[in-house]
């Protein structure tokens, strides 16, 4: 077996350090050695989509990256997009329109979400299908997952106009 | 209402089985067949027993007990015991400190087998005169049924267009996106708990207490979160026995979980059937009678295998008023995985057949297809001519629904060449009438206990795979509580804390468990009125509750909050406690010939969809362009889910119909994984629109019904008449690929040549006549 080197990760805005092997998945590492298991393996080919995750901002298959390649680089995972109170409005998104069913895909799908509209905050209904294709859904057809979606690009919208004009902090 | 668990979901803190992780927990792995049939001469274990990290190896002996969701079908083991039946059988299994040493003790088990002769094909297997599968089912037959209502000769007799024809639809899998998972843990004081991927905690229960020889309350079933079933985990798989058994030799928590290979193989999905059939109406398109022959390869353990081939002949004609059906069905073994229940058991592929040659005759008699389909409705409440009973019926408004919504009259037979418009009805059970193991016990009981501060908890043995039971539950004691949702909490699947309930399976958690959630919420509420009669001092029949107010009805000002009624509730009678109870009514549960258990049911749903599509005659690629799709739910509890639900189905009958397949060269099965077995992607799903139609059935919690498998079976049919429509071809067999399409064009322009028939689809009149199709005069 294979020797344990002492990584380091930046996750959802933490200081990790754990130990693995150098042949250690990023998958593995979230799931195994640090707790994180709000990221799932649906697959083992890279085919799903559920384990992805955001590296330096950029969504990627946690399934398919080395643990080790990852030192340095800021990790957001599910658990770090929001939490109760402060959520994500694709987390909103698919609380109010029923984006989750059973919930296993949810984590990657919120992911390629969230990376979508940083990018592009309005997209078209072919946008989003686009960007979502990486990720499988057994459970909705997809139909609750578009509506997510636009309830998210809706809220942001709404929130930046608000941000907009609101009085200037003196 | 958004689902109750929706978030924890949505912050990655749900906890699914594979989440779980227990200190000393040791991970285990299975040794699977290489063969597809072979005697185990010997198995030895020793090299991996050595392993350092190996705790424990598990091999047939040590679980000998036959098991089976049927009482007429137990017929497997955990660890093959005398033969592997298919590659893939389940031969061993080691519980190791990780998953490398596990994987690595594997490849040190020696097993030694003598290769039998294989079967794979269903209806070669079913003519086998020696090599059984398993002894006793002689001929590889796992079950026959023949059951004949009506006068099916007179109805052919009678029928002025009459078509035969052999449907073949392609084995599929659930393909859930959770691949199954199980931990079982040894506790100190020699009790199992068994957290587990399950739809059936309780039938889990059972086997392993029956496996393991442990009294029921020495085992504790968990069902944590779940990522879906579709049936897929509606059977006890080997994975939870193989973690159970070696948990309990380890005295050590174990945890497996399947790789995505191990699901397929592990199956339990729709098996490939073929269907013979024949049907007849007349030219005013009435069915006179309906006859099919269906054959369906099993796999190598019947499972619930005589389930699925009595639902296919039960539902066959039972959507419509047909007075005449013979039906014959075989479940036949082969070398290969058993098939099982799959999101719309038993009737998804004897619909497709029904469906397309009902729209084939309608043309032959040229009928509007839709317009045959309200020609032949029920008259609701009756019971059909196999003895269901029927209800509530609202087929009329989901076909008047869907032709209005898609704009068929305008499109039909007049849309250009290439583009194509069908319709296809599709119906289901609302929970089986009878159970799986014959008693009189109710099929679910729920219970009900209320806290000194008036917060009320719920404990229901359903287990939510992802459909929105729980939320169901919550909505529904709520609702009759006159209280918020959020004051209730439910505690589910648990077998220490829930009492029994059968399971989420047959689409039966709405109609009986929210019954039962009915009626444990009545007996509740009337020890509540009963302390607040005395204190408005009136009878408790006086008493109503709503917006968390219990007051006096004639008089509403007379009234004591939620809160302050259940503190004098409890003054009254102490501890709030009470339990309900659903059992399906005796003249719900069919008729009295052999295979009259399955098909019955308490209510039907009822779907009719219409599917446009774009056929590119030179590629045969098909595209959905969208699918209207009207559900009578009875009463949609909650329309948030019930669309999910409904979308949800379609999707699933789409990628059957399009894209789904287990393709199998002799016993390897060639797509394993989801890269190859392609569930559709965002970018082949159709546009699914969903209209709620709402029956209101008297019998069913608030008039509800099943939402969540009814409207799978009509998409493939629909598709399917769609693109007869766009191109003028018939594709019989599913799933609908280029190759098929182009294929059937050859052999129209074939035809066409010879006949000078070569319409081009733009309508019935017009299109090629099928040779198989006669005219009685």
């Amino acid at each position: 077996m294979m020797g344990k080197e002492l990584m380091h990760f930046h996750v959802n805005g933490e200081d990790r350090e754990f130990a693995a092997p150098p042949n250690r998945l990023l998958l593995d590492a979230l799931r195994e050695d640090l707790g994180l298991t709000g990221t799932k393996r649906g697959c083992d080919d890279s085919s799903c989509g559920c384990c992805a995750v955001l590296i330096d901002g950029v969504p990627t298959l946690s399934c398919a990256a080395l643990a080790a390649s990852c030192e340095g680089s800021e990790i957001t995972t599910v658990e770090g997009l929001g939490v109760a109170g402060a959520l994500d409005p694709a987390q909103e998104g698919w609380v109010e329109r029923a984006g989750a069913q059973c919930g296993f895909c949810t984590p990657g799908f919120l992911i390629t979400t969230v990376a979508l509209l940083r990018r592009n905050p309005n997209p078209s209904l072919d946008e989003i299908r686009d960007a979502l294709s990486s990720n499988l859904c057994r459970c909705t057809g997809y139909m609750q997952i578009y509506e997510s979606v636009k309830y998210a690009i809706e809220k942001r919208q709404k929130e930046a106009q608000q941000a907009a004009s609101a009085p200037a902090v003196r | 209402m958004p689902m109750t668990d929706a978030r924890t979901k949505i912050v990655g803190l749900g906890k699914y089985t594979d989440d779980l992780h227990v200190p000393g927990m040791l991970i285990g792995r299975i040794l699977h067949s290489p063969h597809a049939h072979a005697r185990i001469v010997s198995i030895d274990t020793s090299r991996a027993d050595a392993l350092p990290g190996v705790h424990g190896i598990a091999t047939g002996k040590d679980a000998p007990t036959p098991y089976g969701i049927l009482p007429i079908g137990h017929d497997e083991c955990v660890f093959a015991v005398d033969k592997a039946r298919y590659v893939g059988d389940n031969v061993a299994a080691v519980a190791a400190t990780s998953a490398e040493i596990a994987e690595q003790a594997l490849d040190l088990i020696h097993v030694e087998y003598e290769p039998l002769h294989t079967w794979f094909d269903p209806e070669e297997s079913m003519q086998a005169e020696s090599d059984w599968i398993h002894e006793s089912r002689p001929h590889n037959i796992e079950k026959e049924y023949h059951h004949s209502f009506g006068d099916p000769e007179a109805g052919f007799t009678e029928a002025d267009f009459v078509a035969e024809q052999r449907y073949v639809a392609g084995e599929v899998n659930h393909a859930a996106m959770e691949p199954h998972a199980t931990l079982a843990i040894w506790e100190p004081d020699d009790r199992l708990t068994v957290y587990s991927s399950t739809q059936v905690p309780y039938y889990l229960h059972r086997t392993i207490s029956e496996v393991c020889a442990m009294p029921m309350n020495r085992i504790r079933v968990i069902k944590p979160l779940i990522g879906s079933g579709f049936g897929g985990k509606s059977e006890v798989i080997p994975i939870e026995v193989a973690a159970t058994v070696l948990a309990k030799k380890t005295k050590r928590p174990v945890k497996i979980t399947y790789t995505r290979e191990e699901v397929f193989y592990a199956h339990r999905g729709r098996p490939r059937t073929i269907v013979d059939l024949k049907m007849g109406i007349t030219r005013e398109g009435k069915i006179a009678a309906v006859q099919a022959r269906v054959v369906q390869d099993g796999g190598a353990y019947c499972g619930f295998g005589p389930v699925t081939v009595l639902y296919s002949g039960a539902l066959l004609g039972a959507i419509y008023d047909v007075p005449a059906v013979r039906y014959d069905g075989y479940r036949v073994l082969t070398n290969k995985p058993a098939c099982g229940a799959m999101r719309g058991h038993g009737t998804v592929n004897v619909r497709f057949a029904f469906e397309s040659m009902l729209d084939e005759l309608a043309c032959k008699a040229g009928l509007d297809p839709a317009e045959v389909r309200r020609k032949n409705l029920l008259m609701a409440p009756c019971v059909t001519v196999n003895g269901l009973r029927v209800t509530s019926y609202g087929l009329p408004e989901c076909v008047e629904k869907v032709v209005e919504r898609s704009g068929w009259k305008e499109k039909r037979g007049r849309l250009p060449y290439g583009k194509g418009i069908g319709i296809a009805c599709s119906h289901y059970v609302s929970g089986a009438a009878n159970p799986i193991i014959r008693s009189n016990m109710p099929h679910t009981t729920v219970n009900i206990k209320i806290d000194r501060d008036a917060a009320v908890t719920v404990y229901s043995g359903a287990s939510d795979i992802g459909q929105g039971s729980d939320t169901m539950q919550v909505q529904i004691v709520a609702e009759v509580l006159g209280i918020r949702p959020g004051r209730v909490k439910l505690v589910s699947a648990d077998t220490e804390l829930t009492p029994i309930d059968l399971g989420s399976y047959s689409s039966r958690v709405t109609f009986m468990v929210g019954n039962a959630c009915i009626d444990a919420a009545k007996k509740i509420r009337e020890q509540i009125f009963s302390a607040a009669a005395k204190k408005f001092a009136c009878e408790p029949d006086e008493i109503e509750c709503a917006d968390e107010m219990v007051y006096k009805r004639s008089d509403a000002r007379i009234r004591a909050s939620f809160d302050d009624a259940v503190a004098m509730a409890m003054e009254f009678h102490g501890a709030l406690v009470a339990q309900g109870i659903y059992s399906p009514p005796e003249d719900a549960r069919g008729g009295k010939f052999k295979g009259a258990g399955v098909g019955p049911s308490p209510s039907y749903s009822y779907s009719a969809q219409v599917a446009e599509v774009t056929v590119d005659p030179d590629t045969g690629h098909v595209r959905v362009d969208k699918i209207v799709a009207a559900h009578d739910c009875g009463k949609a509890l909650n329309p948030l889910a019930v669309e999910g639900q409904v979308i949800g189905s379609v999707y699933m009958g789409f990628g059957q119909a399009m894209q789904e397949e287990m393709i199998w060269e002799g016993a390897r099965l060639m797509n394993p994984s989801l890269l190859e077995y392609r569930i559709p992607t965002t970018l082949e799903n159709p546009e699914i629109e969903c209209i709620i139609v709402e029956s209101n059935d008297p019998e069913g919690p608030f008039g509800a019904k099943e939402a969540g498998e009814g409207s799978l079976a009509a998409t493939i049919p629909a598709i399917a008449n769609a693109i007869y429509d766009a191109i003028g071809v018939r594709l019989n067999t599913v799933p609908f690929s280029r190759e098929a399409v182009l294929e059937a064009l050859e052999k129209k322009a074939g035809s066409a040549t010879q006949t000078g028939n070569g319409g081009n689809g733009a309508s019935a009149e017009t299109k090629p006549v099928s040779r198989r199709v006669e005219r009685r005069s």
